[in-house]
């Protein structure tokens, strides 16, 4: 039996990263929107790392916050230590990544939800998607409750028919021991939306007063934190120490002695796992002449005993993973008091998506975060944030938000998954981004407060404090070009105390910045008149000065690629029709469907030369009138 | 990238077939043509390319900007966007001096900031900007595809297959180094070796090295572009010219005749299949001398050594003669076809000439084609030239290779002012580009793969 639930807007099933941040943006935004969570335990749950951040990942939470998402100010409000990554590199691969309290991350973040104006929140298993004419107009659930929208976004992480494997126990659950989503899988299927099977794991999380700490190597957090939202002044606590200690060939031997009780091994795991995820039995036996693999103690809170054990994710039989755990210093009497486990999931083919995270297949419905095939909380925030404002820019007949592969990680890693598709769940590196030195973490907020803006997510007071701080460092800059250091002996002697060499004529203090070995700080000797500045802003200034010759360097890159972007395709275009595309190519881009040449040119299997025919094709579907509206410059 | 920015950047090649008359146009089309012509173009008046109307015709000479020095006469017109060929701004060279002037011209052209047109180019942007009618557009996809498949066809693919080896080579050492440089990047907390700026010098001067060495070799490869210098010996009347008149018949591609280094000498280019023969005629030869007995054993050998290939031709229907015997001493260890001439007045005769020879009837006309088939033969058995066992002869390519080479030195420079890595990629996957852009390979996963592959990363 069903029954009407009520009309919404926009439902957003799941209330994971990804849904949360979807339904903020889209309640946020002003539309009466639904949270359907399988628990409600379980909202923006960690089931994995207790940490947020990291190389990559920390600019994605970055630029969720620039965006006016929530993430960034939760883990600020719930970290137990922070560390900025890369220190010892430039700027441009600073990362942040900070441990989390993880009940209190997901009582933040729910909290936040419950408080949400236009924002309901509600346990319901999501089973069936009702779709008509190609739209969807609803979702039902397990009670026989049918809610009415305009709008869906699926964000239902690893739940759908998941599958959990420890050795050769197997069993259909979710993460976390919560109950797996087995109905809604169908209905999607049912709906043209193809599935396929991914894998992912977590190591045993084993409690703290069974470990020895003496016989590791303590990891502490950094002295001066910095936050990771834009809005966060600063955050004061007593961080909480990680622990390292590492493998040894006892461990590899116990591994090695039971590797064909591994499902990995034996063939009974179907799903693709992640490269950048190995279970210690995959480090092992791929780089047997590794002598020792490192394990880093991270604590899962404050209030309680419970320790991740990062590097030692499995899913040999439990027997074998306590005998294991045993053999690494300071774990030798080690309680497990949860077992490591791989996990197996639906997700759908990314390709088969807009831009704007909208199916191809059925319009109006929005997909966001492991469903698509990628990993980590920070990579679901990003798409849940993007979906739930293409959503309410949807409903209200606008223009998509899409963020390009020069604007922010967000649009490195969405191109990434609809262009490039992919076979195993993708994780964020900054390898990723062509531009990398001006994808910054620092000017996050520069490069997309601005969107933020527009879309509604940032209020006029923060605006206004942004536009504010971009003036500062605009007129900081023009003014350090304008103070001339003059060549006297004085001078010299202070720019050798810096380890730098004297100068034969007068210098502006920029000229100065720009020698790798001064610092900005330093300058103020020279200085008088110099203001006091927001250290944020002191950052921009001295990073915009110090590699203006590279910055500059990728922007003429940037603007070559935007050329290229900007040569829009139909969506219509009949790729097998265009004479002179190859077969490959034209399969290829007919199942992408690319918006512009620039993102045909990403496509695995499209060459130079069928980018030169679809280019004459355009040219000759222009001339024949029916390219209308099409910006060919 | 390169590639597909084909609309935006300034092309040039040379318009008219490399072969037939004298007179070759040099045709510069984009943004930038009329600012790159005038770079070259001096004329006696003070007249200047910038200045001059669109469409009249000019008179001047172009001159080397570096040098100064004088390459050629020359009439050229600048026809501004839309009315030209392309629709863009064009430059049109016109030069009378034949091929290595208008090779040297466009080389010239190139070094000031235009990029070689691929093939088809002009058309396809006068296409693309309107200026032809709809029904051209399948034959300029024709000639878009013809370039990939042409070169397959000819057994220069087997030579450039080889070339392509060597930049796989230096693209696996690229994507090693930057997979080194990201896992350092990416990866911070994990007991990988710390990457150096000494180890990444190293390696970069170790690759540097080895471009310099292509590019050494794509100076051998102007022979390639410049013909392959062969000469037709043999004694008088053996029908040395009638086989010459006869190649020169055949192949509408004779460029020009140009005066040689001494007043005896006559170049002949001659085009087989797209390889281009440059023939040494001495007028020796030509006439009725023996090479020998006119020019001198040493003057004979040292003309010998400038060659790449020599054709030998004797009239089978008579006596090998002492002047033949000698030059057979000569030749032995060189690239040398041999030819048995007048095949139609005696067969079947023990020749006497050393194996394997082609038999041959100008008046039957038989054995050309046979000959025409040797001769590409021995250039792609690299019997003629054995300087390397690749060939690099595409002037863009060449141009992305010197590319490679400076991003590489960038990076040097970069580590040398104690940049941060994350900046030394940025030169290095520079290089990595240009290179990905000889090879057309777009570079994807390859650097995430090769650091999984290498590195035991991850949680």
């Amino acid at each position: 039996m069903t029954y009407p639930g009520g009309d919404y807007d926009i439902i957003v099933i799941g209330a994971g990263h990804a849904g949360s941040e979807a339904a903020l943006a889209s309640a946020r935004i002003g539309f009466k929107t639904l949270l359907l969570t399988i628990n409600l335990d379980s909202v923006a749950m960690m089931p994995c790392n207790p940490s947020i951040g990291g190389t990559g990942k920390g600019h994605l939470v970055r630029e969720i916050d620039a965006l006016g998402g929530e993430m960034g100010k939760n883990i600020d409000a719930t970290m137990i230590q922070c560390k900025m990554l890369n220190t010892a590199k430039g700027p441009a691969v600073h990362s942040l990544r900070a441990q989390a309290d993880k009940k209190a991350y997901q009582f933040r973040m729910k909290e936040v939800i419950e408080n949400q104006e236009n924002l309901l929140l509600k346990q319901q298993e999501a089973t069936e998607i009702i779709v008509e004419d190609g739209k969807i107009t609803g979702v039902m659930v397990t009670t026989g409750a049918v809610y009415n929208c305009k709008a869906a976004i699926i964000c239902s992480g690893t739940y759908l028919k998941g599958r959990i494997i420890i050795g050769n126990v197997q069993y259909d659950g979710g993460p976390n021991g919560l109950f797996p989503a087995m109905y809604l899988s169908e209905s999607l299927e049912k709906n043209g939306i193809e599935l396929q099977r991914f894998k992912t794991g977590t190591p045993a999380r084993v409690d703290a007063k069974t470990l020895d700490y003496s016989k590791m190597i303590i990891q502490e957090g950094d002295d001066q934190i910095v936050p990771f939202s834009f809005e966060t002044d600063s955050i004061e606590i007593d961080q909480v120490p990680c622990y390292l200690t590492y493998t040894n060939p006892q461990t590899h031997q116990i591994i090695n002695a039971n590797i064909e009780r591994s499902p990995l091994y034996t063939g009974e795991v179907v799903g693709i796992g992640p490269r950048y995820c190995p279970s210690i039995e995959t480090k092992v036996m791929r780089f047997h002449d590794k002598e020792r693999h490192q394990i880093f103690m991270e604590p899962e809170g404050l209030n309680t005993n419970e320790i991740y054990v990062q590097g030692m994710s499995s899913c040999l039989p439990e027997d074998v993973q306590i005998a294991l755990y045993r053999t690494v210093p300071g774990m030798e009497n080690v309680e497990f008091m949860r077992s490591a486990y791989a996990i197996e999931y639906d997700c759908i083919h990314p390709t088969r998506l807009k831009a704007s995270l909208e199916s191809k297949a059925v319009t109006g419905l929005f997909f966001a975060g492991q469903i698509n095939g990628t990993s980590g909380y920070e990579e679901a925030g990003a798409q849940g944030l993007v979906a739930g404002i293409n959503a309410a820019l949807y409903l209200r007949g606008e223009q998509p938000v899409i963020i390009d592969r020069s604007e922010g990680y967000i649009g490195v890693l969405i191109d990434d998954i609809i262009t490039k598709g992919i076979d195993e769940p993708y994780r964020m590196m900054t390898s990723r981004a062509e531009y990398r030195l001006l994808l910054r973490q620092d000017n996050a907020d520069l490069r997309l407060t601005e969107i933020g803006h527009r879309v509604g997510l940032i209020n006029d007071q923060r605006y206004q404090k942004f536009l504010a701080k971009k003036e500062q460092i605009k007129q900081e800059i023009s003014r350090l070009n304008q103070v001339i250091v003059k060549p006297n002996p004085e001078n010299n002697e202070v720019l050798k105390s810096f380890g730098s060499s004297e100068i034969q004529h007068g210098l502006s203090i920029g000229e100065l910045i720009r020698r790798p070995e001064v610092k900005y700080h330093q300058t103020a000797v020279f200085d008088p008149e110099r203001p006091v500045l927001h250290w944020s802003v002191v950052e921009q200034v001295e990073v915009q000065i110090k590699y203006e010759g590279y910055i500059k360097k990728q922007l003429q890159q940037v603007e070559q690629f935007k050329k290229l972007e900007h040569k829009l395709i139909p969506i219509d275009l009949d790729y097998p029709q265009i004479g002179g595309l190859r077969i490959e190519a034209a399969e290829k881009l007919k199942e992408i469907k690319p918006l512009s040449i620039g993102q045909a040119s990403r496509i695995s299997g499209v060459s130079p030369a069928d980018i030169s025919v679809l280019l004459i094709a355009l040219e000759q579907r222009r001339r024949s009138g029916d390219l209308k509206g099409t910006d060919n410059e | 990238m390169e590639a597909l920015l084909q609309n935006e950047d300034t092309i040039a090649a040379v318009a008219t077939g490399m072969g037939g008359a004298g007179i070759g146009i040099i045709r510069i089309s984009g943004p930038d043509a009329v600012e790159l012509g005038n770079k070259l173009f001096v004329n006696p008046r003070g007249k200047n390319l910038l200045t001059t109307n669109s469409h009249e015709l000019v008179y001047g000479r172009i001159v080397d900007p570096a040098t100064k020095k004088d390459i050629d006469e020359v009439l050229v017109s600048k026809m501004l966007t839309p009315h030209s060929y392309t629709a863009e701004d064009v430059v049109e060279i016109n030069c009378h001096g034949g091929i290595v002037p208008m090779r040297k011209i466009l080389k010239l052209v190139i070094a000031c900031g235009a990029r070689l047109a691929e093939p088809g180019e002009f058309t396809k942007r006068a296409f693309l900007n309107g200026r032809l009618d709809l029904t051209q557009a399948e034959a300029v996809i024709d000639i878009i595809n013809a370039k990939t498949e042409k070169s397959l066809e000819y057994s220069v693919a087997q030579l450039e297959g080889r070339l392509s080896h060597k930049l796989e080579e230096l693209d696996n050492i690229l994507v090693e180094i930057l997979s080194h440089m990201e896992v350092n990047i990416d990866y911070p907390e994990y007991d990988i070796e710390e990457i150096s700026y000494d180890f990444v010098n190293s390696q970069i001067l170790e690759l540097l090295n080895k471009i310099k060495d292509i590019l050494t070799v794509a100076e051998t490869g102007k022979i390639y572009r410049e013909g392959i210098t062969t000469a037709i010996l043999g004694e008088p009347n053996v029908g040395k010219s009638s086989l010459l008149n006869t190649l020169l018949m055949e192949n509408k591609a004779i460029v020009t005749d140009i005066p040689g280094t001494t007043r005896d000498t006559i170049e002949e280019y001659l085009n087989i299949e797209g390889i281009p023969f440059k023939i040494i005629d001495t007028a020796g030869i030509r006439e009725t001398d023996n090479l020998v007995e006119k020019i001198g054993v040493e003057k004979s050998k040292a003309l010998l050594n400038q060659t790449n290939l020599v054709i030998f031709m004797r009239d089978i229907s008579k006596e090998m003669s002492a002047g033949e015997k000698e030059l057979i001493e000569l030749l032995k260890n060189r690239k040398t076809i041999y030819i048995a001439n007048k095949t139609d007045v005696i067969s079947g005769m023990d020749v006497e000439i050393p194996e394997p020879w082609i038999p041959m009837s100008l008046l039957e006309d038989q054995g050309i084609e046979t000959l025409r088939q040797k001769m590409i033969e021995m250039v792609f058995e690299g019997t003629v030239s054995q300087e390397a066992d690749y060939l690099i002869t595409n002037t863009r390519h060449i141009q992305l290779l010197e590319t490679t080479k400076t991003s590489l030195e960038n990076a040097i420079n970069t580590m040398a002012s104690q940049m941060p890595l994350e900046l030394v990629s940025i030169d290095v996957m520079e290089a990595l580009e240009a290179l990905r852009g000889i090879t057309g390979k777009a570079i994807g996963m390859d650097i995430i793969d090769q650091i999984f592959k290498n590195f035991c990363i991850g949680k």
